[in-house]
């Protein structure tokens, strides 16, 4: 007697997901603690498009200058009032590391004479490695 | 009937809506971080007082911009989007150019980028950031 085994397979066996929490929340603290790594939080700057942008050498012997809109200066985490306190911080920022590159964060509707106020400024601080901080475009 | 008590009771807190939860947080810091600007246009700038080595007028090109954008090169205006074939040209025929930029007071910071973008498209690589008049 042929007895046609029929199998229904109700038993589906789909891949076990009780561990996509556990990934998920890896995930997460993943991005939790890589994305917090900046120290200062500077100005809300609108930065212009350029083409002919290079990367900053490091990250290391760098600091950042913001200078928004309205012409406020501010200088990884001090607030400059008087432009002239600039350049004895960014003096002292030279004598602390000599290959310190100076990353300016303007606002493209900026006025270029609060720029021009920090250029001389930090030319008169002897540094002069600075780097114009645009969105690659073009 | 003697009750019998369940000496295993295996209630569970659903954990179904963990993945969820997670999802939206996950969700919400890729969209809310971002992501520092690390690129730019490198320039040197000129150190203080140097002294005024004379150079040749034939070996300089004068780059003015003034408060709305206009472009004075050479004393010829020019369009921005012109400068970077205008500029190659003469660095063909003068390898040792050298670019001075000015800007006035009123200059918005957007034009300057994109004159010194132009000016590196073609290739300048002696640019000097002229120091802006008294006035």
């Amino acid at each position: 007697m042929a007895v046609k085994i029929q199998r229904k397979s109700e038993l589906k066996i789909g891949i076990p997901t009780a561990s996509m929490p556990d990934i998920i929340f890896q995930l997460l603290i993943f991005f939790m603690v890589t994305t917090v790594l900046r120290q200062y939080s500077g100005l809300k700057v609108e930065l212009p498009d350029a083409k002919m942008v290079e990367k900053l050498p490091t990250k290391r012997h760098v600091s950042t200058i913001w200078v928004d809109e309205k012409g406020r200066v501010v200088i990884d985490d001090v607030t400059v009032k008087k432009l002239d306190e600039l350049r004895l911080i960014a003096y002292n920022k030279l004598a602390q590391d000599p290959m310190l590159v100076i990353s300016l964060k303007v606002d493209k509707k900026a006025d270029m004479g609060t720029v021009t106020d920090v250029q001389q400024e930090l030319r008169k601080a002897n540094t002069l490695r600075i780097n114009y901080s645009a969105i690659p475009a073009g | 009937m003697a009750l019998k008590k369940r000496n295993k009771e295996d209630v569970e807190i659903p954990s179904s809506s963990l993945a969820d939860i997670a999802f939206l947080l996950l969700i919400f810091f890729l969209v809310a971080t971002t992501i520092d600007v690390d690129k730019g246009l490198d320039l040197v700038l000129p150190p203080m007082k140097s002294e005024e080595v004379k150079i040749n007028p034939k070996n300089i090109t004068n780059l003015l911009i003034n408060d709305e954008g206009n472009v004075l090169l050479d004393n010829k205006p020019v369009e921005v989007r012109d400068i970077s074939d205008i500029i190659r040209e003469k660095l063909q025929k003068n390898d040792k150019l050298i670019v001075s930029l000015k800007t006035t007071r009123g200059t918005k910071y957007e034009v300057y980028i994109k004159v010194l973008d132009q000016l590196k498209r073609a290739g300048a690589t002696r640019i000097s950031i002229a120091e802006p008049e008294e006035t």
